[in-house]
């Protein structure tokens, strides 16, 4: 009933397709306006640092192909972020998964040495896929079972992953020619091969995108894509259209986990080519970040995550140049996020001009829905 | 018998920190907020308290630095959620991160990332001191007296007893009768977010305060999460949350202890430090079953 009355008020309030953007825009804009502020109080003109923030990373060829390898783990934790939300399931901890998928990448890299290169890749990128997921298995079990909130539970494993890596880096895994707490270096075989001659690009730029298209083929043309956004949407009106809404809510609490996990994988076989603690500046953070501007598709992800490594390269120009504090580029991640989300719910209001009986009686998924196109 | 004396003390110290943060989570969530920004707002409370006693030399203007960034990160709370209908998980997410990043920046600005700054930290006041040995559990901070002997009761008699808790806790249950009561739905929720917000901001400033005199990056090491965590445990009731904060610094504080006793020392400590972390998941797959969540809970409310 509700969501058929939905259904009805969307197709009559049909907004242009052009005001996601539009919004989207103007929260940047917002954005760079309020973290003027900081950037005056550095003592740095803000429209010199907003040159370099975005534009300057742009203009050569070693700082634009820098943009794409920090983009690469946000691409995943993006898609993984972006996946779980649309099934209406929050994960917020992508970043706990990531570090997972860090370990189980490290840990197969070192024994992997006698391998052929491509079974030493393929069981990484697998172990960390794994690993991922079943670091996102116990909340998404609570939450489906018992009905325990997975915002809580998936925050509270991210201290707890992190602690398991610095276990692992001061225990057995501290490298025991330099003593450091950081493993040794993984296999050859199994180091992501470089894409370009002398630059950081690596494989896993690859299969991150490879991934948003697999994920935007599969949630927009299939099925199972149609279930999991049913259950987003409405968890009563698709399990009243015969989905089980739990088993769809499992699976893409795994997947997001997986592709979580990917990202360590490849930040370790890419970058690092060893478990370290810095591994992540909270990638699994930004990650929400980038799904949120990005309005939970695929497609916008890509963007976002495009967009935030291109204000991360700039950052630390910026900091270089201007000794700018390079936190800035968190204060502006969080102030994006504030104002996208704010802006987006303001296409509410327009999309639902006065609906008494709707008052106050918004499901879950209702709000899920708000950051999804309209 | 030192061990145990030792042990209580430091569970009522390590508690303090969760206690304010409890109270004041379950402030935003029985008025229909789930605040997120709890983590960031403890994050900017011990970074504004600790900045402002080291300009100052006054640890009691650090408070009062600590209570105002509270009030305003609870606003901003509000005004995302209640004003804008924004979402509340990304909203409390957003807020962390820019707060998390706003103090961070902050004071490499004021300390240029130089060495570690100490200020004098709060005094300890024991009026048990004369009862010898098991007196020293009562070796606490002024903060910590003031948790338990004044913070707790009156926010559960404001909660439980006031007309104001009353509404409060109508326009969590159901905006919409609240509203037809002639209950301001939008104020309430203002108010609730910033007292919470303001008692968020009080424990983060109770660690640099009081606990470690100086102010590191990392802080709060997930502490906002498990008021979180512990608000649900406690059923929304505040009584129940602080026996889950006092159950959760025993465990952190007796894992600390344990890695002194031969046997133990050879765990890895990450392990030990996780336990807390896994306890409280476990507490809420046990207690947290089907819980009653306030009516209103993540639902934006709009009049019609």
């Amino acid at each position: 009933m509700r969501a058929r009355m939905r259904r009805r008020m969307r197709s009559r309030f049909r907004l242009s397709p052009w005001s996601t953007p539009v919004l989207v825009l103007a929260a940047i804009l917002i954005t760079f306006a309020i973290t003027a502020g900081p950037i005056l109080l550095a003592g740095a003109n803000p429209i010199e640092a907003y040159y370099l923030f975005v534009i300057a990373p742009l203009t050569s060829g070693f700082t634009a192909i820098e943009v794409l390898v920090t983009a690469t783990p946000i691409l995943f934790t993006g898609a993984a972020v972006a996946i779980a939300f649309r099934a209406g399931y929050w994960n917020i901890g992508a970043e706990g998964q990531l570090l997972l998928g860090a370990i189980a990448a490290a840990g197969v890299g070192m024994v992997v040495g006698g391998w052929q290169p491509i079974a030493a890749l393929a069981a990484m990128i697998v172990a960390g896929a794994l690993a991922g997921a079943a670091w996102a298995l116990v909340p998404a079990i609570l939450r489906i079972r018992f009905g325990i909130d997975e915002v809580v539970t998936t925050l509270l494993l991210n201290p707890v992953a992190l602690l398991l890596v610095n276990g692992l880096l001061h225990g057995p895994w501290r490298d025991p020619v330099t003593g450091f707490p950081e493993s040794p270096r993984i296999a050859a075989v199994a180091e992501f091969p470089q894409l370009l001659e002398r630059s950081r690009l690596h494989l896993g730029f690859l299969l991150a995108i490879a991934v948003i298209v697999i994920a935007w083929y599969v949630l927009a043309r299939t099925p199972a894509g149609l279930r999991l956004r049913a259950a987003g949407l409405s968890p009563h009106g698709a399990r009243f259209a015969g989905i089980n809404v739990g088993r769809t809510l499992l699976a893409a609490a795994l997947v997001s986990g997986a592709i979580a996990g990917l990202a360590g994988v490849s930040e370790v076989a890419g970058i690092q080519n060893r478990l370290t603690s810095g591994l992540s500046p909270g990638y699994g953070y930004t990650g929400i970040v980038v799904a949120t501007l990005g309005t939970l598709t695929m497609p916008g992800v890509a963007l976002a995550a495009l967009f935030l490594g291109d204000l991360t390269v700039g950052a630390s120009t910026a900091a270089r140049s201007l000794s700018i504090p390079s936190q800035l580029g968190a204060v502006v991640q969080g102030v994006l996020l504030l104002t996208t989300v704010a802006l987006l719910a303001l296409r509410r209001y327009r999309l639902r001009p006065t609906r008494p009986e709707e008052g106050g009686s918004e499901s879950a998924a209702d709000v899920a829905a708000e950051v999804q196109p309209g | 018998m030192t061990f145990l004396v030792d042990l209580l003390a430091a569970t009522l110290r390590n508690a303090t920190p969760l206690v304010y943060g409890t109270v004041g989570e379950t402030y935003a969530e029985r008025s229909g907020v789930l605040n997120l920004g709890i983590e960031g707002t403890m994050y900017a409370g011990a970074f504004a308290g600790f900045a402002t006693a080291w300009a100052t030399g006054s640890p009691l203007l650090g408070l009062a630095a600590a209570i105002v960034v509270g009030l305003g990160a609870g606003a901003i709370m509000a005004l995302l959620t209640v004003t804008l209908g924004a979402n509340q998980h990304v909203s409390g997410i957003g807020l962390t991160i820019g707060l998390i990043g706003a103090s961070e920046f902050t004071n490499r600005l004021i300390f240029q990332g130089g060495e570690l700054q100490q200020i004098e930290p709060m005094p300890i006041v024991n009026p048990f001191a004369g009862l010898g040995e098991i007196g020293a559990v009562f070796d606490q901070y002024a903060l910590t007296w003031i948790a338990f002997l004044v913070v707790v009761p009156v926010a559960w008699f404001i909660l439980q007893r006031s007309s104001f808790g009353l509404e409060l806790r109508a326009v969590g249950e159901n905006p919409e009768a609240a509203d037809a009561a002639g209950v301001n739905v939008a104020r309430t929720r203002y108010l609730a977010l910033m007292i919470g917000g303001a008692l968020m901001a009080v424990g983060g400033a109770f660690i640099t305060l009081a606990l470690l005199g100086s102010f590191t990056l990392d802080i709060i090491a997930g502490r906002g999460w498990v008021c979180v965590a512990l608000v649900i445990f406690g059923r929304w009731r505040i009584g129940r949350g602080v026996v889950g904060a006092l159950i959760f610094s025993l465990i952190f504080s007796l894992q600390f202890r344990l890695r002194i006793l031969p046997g133990f020392g050879d765990l890895p400590f990450e392990l030990l430090l996780a336990l807390p972390y896994l306890v409280v998941i476990a507490a809420l797959a046990i207690s947290g079953r089907n819980v009653a969540y306030p009516g209103a809970y993540l639902k934006p409310y709009r009049r019609s």
